[in-house]
């Protein structure tokens, strides 16, 4: 048998700085993070997030390579998430992964954010082929891999699901991570209020739905907003996802992202995979939220089929489009 | 009036929001489509889309066939079961043909599909769902455009662009071998039936709705 192969991967695109490595037997031997949280009531500041990930990085960096019981030597190669993401973020990311490729004379790998998340949720969930439901901070949308690509049969037209969740905790002066807020205030709810509903075609818009939610903020009460807010936004997704289902007739369909790990979401979910006769998979919710193994994995995919740049060409892309990067890894 | 029994009807597809099923009516060979119950929405969300989708299709489709544009006939609405009765068309899905002819073919079946949407657009009518799943060639290489489920009408430059980048989308996700050359010749049918210089609007609002998404790099 082979000997298994090691990588590092090293995440930096928004709130999160993580360290993981993983085996190229699909292993996860460590995944370490460390998170920065904005006051109640502010977003993130990227050039705060930058600081605080490169206060955490030494630290979180030697627990991922201790709780892995790999040493720096046995890696085969180090991945970082070159993009897309909050640039001073990146960056500190970035400049860490290049130091180290140096030092230890490893070969690195720039990974895309999102197709961590999905090759992640795949690893993890064992879906194969799916179309994939990609929700979180950055993303939101619904993708199936053709010939070497993630094609793109619907998304958001702009702001992300993540996005309509924290910021309308952020406003609700719910504490941080507002998903989780908001999922649970919304169990409480009972009232169901009317918003706007927009779907147009696979794709979907938001901002709408976001402010007439703000707007209605006086007059009633949190957890019936809550509730509502979830219905119609999740709804609208569903909506979008059950056409690109018909469309593309994919026999699996897999969750991933940070939004992931709503239960409300993926009960919704759940339900149109069935009567269209595919199978439902969910991102393990340990790696949902971004983190160093989604990175490292993804930079193992790319490192085995000989990807890999030079580290004078390891520029970060705060603005990548998911469907530029090729996938040789996948049919 | 009771409902429609389609216990003798078969069901040929499951659609994203609604059944298709084939039977007999008064000796034609019809279409049921019928909005099901959606579980994964709340009961008053789920009722209003279901019955507004119902009216309104059955409408604008009518409205579309006047505009020139070949739709099923409608033959029955029945609100109370979310159920549209309508002509069966006899033909194969775009989705489904569109990568297999040969390019000459395939060039003229798309400046016909931009014509149609220029049709549409002329007469107020947006689609809302511009995939090749919605478009069904028949034998006489007459295309007809189904599932008016999320159409509106709009006179506005931003809502005919959605329509176009839709359009635009379906042929990157299914047919991305062939997608310039196919939205090209969609654009040409769409400006023969329209004129270039509304044309031109509609296209600088597709590109600017395309840099609406993610993470384009023009985004600002």
């Amino acid at each position: 048998m082979k000997a298994n192969s090691y990588c590092l991967g090293i995440e930096s695109t928004a709130h999160t700085f993580g360290a993981s490595i993983v085996s190229s037997d699909g292993t996860v031997l460590s995944d370490v993070r460390e998170v920065y949280a904005p006051e109640v009531g502010k977003g993130i500041h990227p050039r705060e997030a930058a600081q605080h990930h490169s206060q955490v990085a030494p630290e979180v960096l030697q627990r991922a390579f201790r709780e892995a019981r790999v040493k720096p030597n046995h890696l085969s190669s180090i991945a970082f998430s070159a993009g897309p993401g909050l640039g001073p973020a990146l960056r500190t990311g970035a400049t860490i992964a290049r130091a180290l490729a140096v030092f230890l004379r490893k070969p690195i790998v720039p990974v895309h954010h999102a197709i961590g998340h999905i090759e992640i949720g795949a690893l993890t969930a064992g879906a194969r082929d799916p179309l994939v439901v990609l929700v979180s901070g950055g993303h939101t949308a619904i993708t199936a891999c053709a010939d070497r690509k993630w094609r793109i049969f619907g998304e958001t037209e702009d702001i992300t699901l993540g996005n309509v969740v924290d910021s309308f905790a952020r406003e609700a002066k719910l504490p941080s991570p507002g998903g989780s807020a908001v999922e649970k205030l919304a169990l409480e709810g009972k009232k169901f209020i009317d918003l706007p509903y927009t779907v147009k075609g696979n794709d979907v818009a938001y901002s709408g739905l976001l402010t007439a939610a703000l707007k209605k903020m006086r007059d009633h009460n949190l957890e019936d907003l809550c509730y509502s807010l979830q219905e119609i936004a999740f709804s609208m997704l569903t909506e979008a996802v059950e056409r690109s289902l018909a469309h593309t007739e994919k026999k699996e369909v897999l969750l991933t992202g940070g939004v992931a790990a709503n239960k409300r979401l993926q009960s919704a979910l759940e339900v149109i995979t069935e009567e269209h006769g595919a199978i439902f998979y969910v991102v393990d919710p340990k790696y949902s939220g971004d983190c160093g193994a989604q990175i490292a994995w993804a930079g193992l995919l790319a490192f085995k089929c000989g990807l890999n740049v030079k580290v004078e060409d390891t520029i970060v892309r705060p603005k990548w489009r998911l469907d530029e990067v090729e996938i040789p890894w996948r049919p | 009036m009771a409902p429609l029994n389609t216990a003798s009807f078969t069901l040929i597809r499951k659609g994203a929001e609604a059944n298709l099923y084939l039977g007999e009516w008064y000796g034609r060979k019809v279409i049921v489509k019928k909005r099901v119950e959606k579980k994964y929405r709340v009961e008053p969300l789920d009722k209003k889309i279901r019955a507004y989708r119902t009216i309104h299709e059955a409408q604008i489709m009518h409205e579309a066939k006047k505009s020139g544009v070949p739709t099923p006939t409608i033959y029955l609405i029945d609100i109370s079961d979310f159920t549209i009765v309508m002509e069966y068309i006899e033909g194969i899905r775009l989705r489904d043909s569109l990568n297999d002819f040969s390019l000459e073919k395939r060039l003229r079946t798309c400046r016909n599909v931009g014509n149609l949407i220029g049709r549409l657009h002329e007469r107020s009518i947006i689609h809302g769902d511009l995939t090749t799943s919605n478009m069904i060639e028949t034998l006489d290489e007459k295309i007809f455009f189904i599932d008016f489920g999320l159409s509106l009408y709009s006179i506005e430059v931003e809502d005919r662009g959605v329509d176009l980048h839709l359009m635009k989308r379906a042929l990157n996700s299914t047919h991305y071998r062939y997608v310039d050359q196919c939205f090209d010749a969609v654009i040409e049918g769409y400006e023969a039936e329209v004129g270039n210089e509304k044309t031109g609007r509609v296209l600088a609002k597709v590109r600017e709705i395309e840099k609406r998404g993610r993470y384009f790099p023009e985004r600002v």
